[in-house]
């Protein structure tokens, strides 16, 4: 399959470029991610602590905007610090956002197998 | 008491010179012999034997970090593990610089226990996610960071002296 017309947004990335959820400072959960697909998958069964703990160190912005270069969402995601949501509001909040941003992406004319 | 390392058997006047050079490694072959009652040549053909057996790894100096002025921290990783990849996940740790001291331990699970110094806990976290969650077989990671450190010893044949009762 040719992967050339899919946004680097939605491509899967190799395990050292991939997000590891972690709860606090050198705790990692287990759980990661390499797609944005699978991001989203992930938001809504990781622990709770460990979005609040990525949210608010700017790491969830961080690696949307330079592994995924997808500027946009960054941008969605880092407006979602100032709300203050904490708890399943801000996993809601997070998927929602997330998958907003794949429906549109896939939305568009590309393959959507990925 | 007699103590076999490989093709060397270690006598006691062989674990008394390791016990007199650990005190002090400065100290001369002449020193040592004269508190063993015993040749300097004597300390030195032991010593040397010793050393191309790998028994005397290597002379270096124990430093305070603190006092040097040397800022970091320190940390313990427990590292759950696939059984299958624990031992390339323990080998890789092994060739990290920050790693200081990496074991295994088989107490539920198959663990990795890892002693780790980062310059501050932004850097232990930044290594830990880039460098230590990517590995292939690491489950999950607890990380504990020191905040007062108790005793640190390195092994010392003083620690074994009664039983080999030099």
């Amino acid at each position: 399959m040719n992967t050339d017309n899919i946004p680097k947004s939605l491509k899967t990335f190799p395990r050292e470029k991939a997000f590891y959820f972690f709860t606090s400072i050198g705790n990692y959960t287990g759980v990661s991610a390499a797609s944005l697909k699978e991001f989203v998958e992930k938001i809504n069964e990781v622990n709770v602590k460990s979005l609040e703990f990525h949210l608010y160190r700017g790491d969830f912005e961080k690696w949307i905007g330079e592994t995924l270069e997808d500027k946009e969402l960054a941008e969605d995601i880092r407006k979602l610090q100032k709300i203050s949501l904490t708890g399943d509001a801000l996993r809601n909040q997070l998927s929602m956002t997330i998958s907003k941003r794949v429906k549109r992406l896939t939305g568009q004319p590309y393959p959507t197998q990925f | 008491m007699k103590i076999k390392n490989d093709a060397l058997t270690l006598d006691a006047t062989d674990l008394k010179i390791l016990k007199a050079l650990q005190e002090d490694a400065r100290q001369t072959y002449a020193n040592i012999g004269k508190r063993l009652g015993i040749a300097h040549s004597t300390v030195y053909d032991r010593l040397r034997k010793m050393e191309r057996h790998g028994i005397i790894k290597q002379y270096t100096a124990v430093v305070d970090g603190e006092k040097a002025g040397l800022k970091s921290i320190t940390a313990l990783m427990t590292i759950y593990t696939d059984p299958k990849e624990s031992e390339r996940v323990a080998e890789e740790l092994s060739k990290t610089p920050k790693v200081l001291e990496v074991y295994a331990s088989l107490s539920e699970e198959l663990l990795i226990i890892a002693k780790v110094v980062a310059e501050n806990q932004e850097g232990l976290h930044a290594f830990i996610a880039n460098s230590v969650a990517p590995l292939p077989g690491v489950l999950r990671i607890r990380t504990s960071i020191v905040t007062k450190k108790f005793k640190e010893t390195p092994f010392s044949i003083s620690n074994d002296a009664d039983k080999l009762h030099l």
